[in-house]
């Protein structure tokens, strides 16, 4: 190729690119607030997220949301597994496949061993041997998953809660790689057809898409207690509250009575408590 | 020009090709689509054209303020406090998706995927 | 240059066709993936990662072992690995290739694939492996064409490429690193958090990549009257050699740990890949006869190698020697080491993983991709040899 030919190429593609990326730079310094919003009675609403997530610092709100799981009581009223397990997938839409291999459970019953693997006992009591308890995300204070996730799809509200984005996954399942609890799931196949009970104030997930147990984040938005908690009725087998909070109850509870936690040793610092 | 055989009939294949868009429907533009509107309620969140321009960027900015910033402040409209949420405010009024929603996406060939999770009104 | 890879003998198309056929299952098996979910593979919610994950583990490692060529040739002015480099190059290109074919086809949402670039999470090592794993790409497309050029036109490169090369030389670590990362910061699988992940998977990457390209130009030798040279294999074949070494040292290492130290959490992973586990009256030992093949391959492979008349005398046998090295190797990281993460779960449950039909196509068929690109790009790089000696 003749000398001018490629310098003019050379100064067109340059060109080329300013125009466009410098483009792209003024428009992203104009846009800055995105839309007119839905303030039609000038409700002030924290315009710092922004649509594409800049500046997506959580201010944590002070509140840490923590759950405290009473054994004995399960042990002694063996239905409440069933009882909190259809309340919370029923709640969520949460379906059910017949494969084995594709289930997805948010909270669900299993053996001691299984729930505290680091405290296997060969010679375990009876009522630990014969009965189960439930297991659930913990909402650690040092979220393996969230460290993981590239996208930032699964991530700490101000609450303490680790949440899910169902729009921003990918589906890679890092998370469900480094939760050390395995309280994830994932959906490896279209979950429409196989919700039992839909309940229409709260959507369904779509298939590649990891989820868990949301510590039942719009119900206790709008003060409500999670959908397992208020299964349980008066039985207090579950104790919702919030742990920054020395008055509430679920402290008051941890003061006076001797809890443990799933595999304290990783470092994670769970916001579930089990009453033994 | 060489191959000049080839190339001409290529070049006419071709362009019938590319404008398929331009004669295959001729004389038949479709309707314009009419959405059935809410009939119980006057206003929408935004004024309409600013809502059929932007109710995606609308519905994002609730998602992002709802479950990342935590904020499920309700807002009002004639008196009434509404919540940002597509299931429990946009589909209270606008019970139909058959007649509303897919009115408009069906004609512009949009596939909006809210549907795969968000559950629609029970026609 | 493209236009090298457009003239070839018969038995050239007729291996792109060979590979053009799994190419094409695999296109209608990921359509019927995509379309279905990935509950179309023998994933679940216990072992969430297949052989999708595991392939892509170990082609990152194939990737980092262009370097092994690189590193003494423009470092070390190994003269004699001159003709050689660009294999390593373009083998990194495709393997890399390969590694983002798996990934998109492992992704629950592939068309949100974007979204770990538009919203950067430095925190995440999946953010860091993109960065790299694309880095890596790049870099090696820009030294091995710029370079190639040079030498087609009988220039020399131009001094501006040799940033570039000397930078993917620590490229080419931390991509293997940085995947390793992915693994051992993990704190509930205890197969996988251990200090010599990184470790073992650099020492089995520079034997793999290199077994490879040794296997690939003894191949060329035969049908694209290409020679390496004699010397040039022999140096790889010592690389590998202290490579593979170093990895079997590892993982006797992480026996040593596991089983010494009884603690449950080291010793089960390493129970179940090598002798199977007990659980509940029902034995888990699916992986059991891979595990074993790679310890066999390994020791075949070495002796092989290590052999002089198989070393230098015979091409079939250093073939094969080093093609053992490979399959050991693929084994123990495609095989043993991401499938074994999961079990036991973390609450101390076995699931089994076998992968399906549509799986396996799948995988087979990004294989042949990468081979394809892989023909493609030594086709270029062979007929611009044969220009210039000509």
């Amino acid at each position: 190729m003749d000398k001018n030919r490629r310098n003019f190429l050379k100064v067109a593609g340059i060109s080329t690119l300013a125009g466009l990326g410098g483009t792209a730079v003024v428009d992203r310094l104009v846009a800055g607030s995105s839309i007119a919003h839905a303030s039609a009675a000038g409700h002030n609403v924290d315009q710092e997220e922004g649509s594409k997530g800049h500046g997506e610092q959580i201010k944590p709100s002070g509140n840490r949301y923590g759950m405290i799981i009473d054994i004995k009581k399960f042990q002694q009223d063996p239905s409440l597994g069933e009882k909190i397990v259809a309340a919370c997938h029923s709640t969520h839409n949460v379906p059910q496949f017949p494969d084995k291999k594709d289930e997805i459970k948010w909270i669900w019953m299993t053996n001691f061993e299984n729930a505290f693997p680091d405290k296997a006992n060969k010679y375990n009591d009876e009522a630990t041997e014969t009965h189960q308890l439930p297991i659930l995300c913990n909402h650690c204070d040092q979220p393996p998953c969230v460290r993981a996730c590239p996208t930032k799809a699964t991530f700490k509200n101000k609450d303490g809660i680790i949440m899910m984005d169902y729009h921003r996954c990918i589906g890679c399942r890092f998370c469900m790689a480094a939760c050390p609890y395995g309280s994830r799931s994932f959906n490896w196949r279209d979950p429409e057809k196989f919700v039992q009970n839909v309940n229409h104030v709260y959507p369904r997930r779509t298939r590649g898409v990891v989820e868990k147990c949301n510590f039942c984040d719009e119900r206790v938005g709008a003060g409500k207690l999670p959908a397992c908690v208020e299964a349980c009725g008066e039985s207090k087998a579950l104790v919702f509250g919030n742990l920054n909070d020395p008055d509430s109850e679920i402290r008051k509870m941890l003061k006076e009575n001797h809890t443990i936690q799933r595999n304290p040793a990783l470092g994670t610092f769970p916001s579930v408590f089990y009453i033994v | 020009m060489y191959d000049s055989g080839k190339i001409i009939p290529g070049l006419i294949i071709f362009v019938l090709f590319i404008t398929i868009p331009i004669w295959y429907n001729r004389g038949g533009a479709g309707s314009v689509p009419k959405p059935v509107l809410p009939k119980d309620a006057k206003t929408c969140v935004l004024p309409a054209a600013e809502i059929r321009a932007q109710h995606m960027v609308l519905l994002n900015s609730w998602r992002d303020e709802v479950i990342r910033t935590g904020d499920r402040g309700t807002f009002e409209i004639e008196g009434k406090q509404y919540k940002k949420s597509l299931m429990l405010t946009c589909m209270k009024c606008h019970t139909s998706k058959k007649q509303f929603c897919d009115t408009c996406h069906t004609y512009s060939s949009v596939k909006p995927y809210c549907w795969d999770c968000h559950i629609a009104p029970v026609e | 240059m493209f236009e090298k890879a457009l003239k070839g003998n018969n038995y050239y198309w007729m291996w792109l066709a060979f590979l053009g056929f799994f190419i094409a299952i695999a296109a209608v098996c990921y359509l019927r993936q995509y379309f279905y979910g990935l509950g179309l593979t023998g994933m679940s919610r216990d072992v969430s990662w297949g052989l999708y994950i595991s392939q892509f583990t170990f082609l990152v490692g194939v990737a980092a072992g262009g370097v092994m060529l690189v590193l003494p040739y423009y470092i070390h002015n190994y003269k004699v690995f001159g003709r050689i480099t660009i294999l390593g190059e373009f083998l990194a290109i495709s393997a890399l290739l390969m590694c983002l074919m798996f990934i998109m086809a492992d992704l629950g949402q592939p068309l949100r694939g974007l979204n770990v670039m538009l919203y950067p999470t430095p925190g995440s090592m999946l953010f860091w492996d993109m960065c790299v794993l694309w880095g890596y790409l790049i870099l090696n497309a820009l030294c091995g064409w710029v370079i190639l050029t040079a030498e087609r036109k009988g220039v020399h490169p131009p001094k501006w490429i040799y940033f570039f090369v000397y930078l993917s030389i620590p490229f080419a670590f931390s991509i293997h690193t940085v995947t390793a990362m992915l693994y051992c910061g993990l704190p509930g699988r205890h197969f996988w958090l251990s200090a010599i992940i990184a470790p073992r998977f650099l020492a089995s990457a520079f034997a793999a990549g290199p077994a490879l390209i040794v296997v690939i130009a003894l191949i060329l030798k035969r049908v694209a009257n290409f020679d390496a040279g004699k010397e040039a294999l022999n140096k790889m074949v010592t690389i590998i050699i202290y490579a593979a070494i170093a990895n079997m040292f590892f993982v006797c290492l992480e026996f040593f740990v596991g089983f010494y130290s009884n603690i449950p959490g080291h010793m089960h992973t390493l129970q179940y890949l090598f002798f199977g586990l007990e659980h509940h009256g029902h034995v888990y030992n699916n992986l059991v006869p891979f595990m074993w093949a790679f310890v066999a391959l390994f020791f075949v492979g070495i002796a092989l190698l290590v052999n002089p008349y198989t070393r230098k005398q015979s091409d079939l046998w250093l073939g094969v020697g080093c093609a053992s090295i490979f399959f050991a190797f693929w084994l123990d990281k495609g095989i043993g080491f991401v499938l074994g993460g999961f079990v036991p779960t973390p609450t101390e449950e076995i699931v089994e993983y076998i992968p399906t039909i549509n799986e396996l196509f799948i995988t087979i068929g990004i294989w042949a991709t990468g081979f394809f690109i892989l023909t493609v790009l030594y086709k270029i790089a062979i007929g611009v040899e044969h220009e210039i000696e000509a």
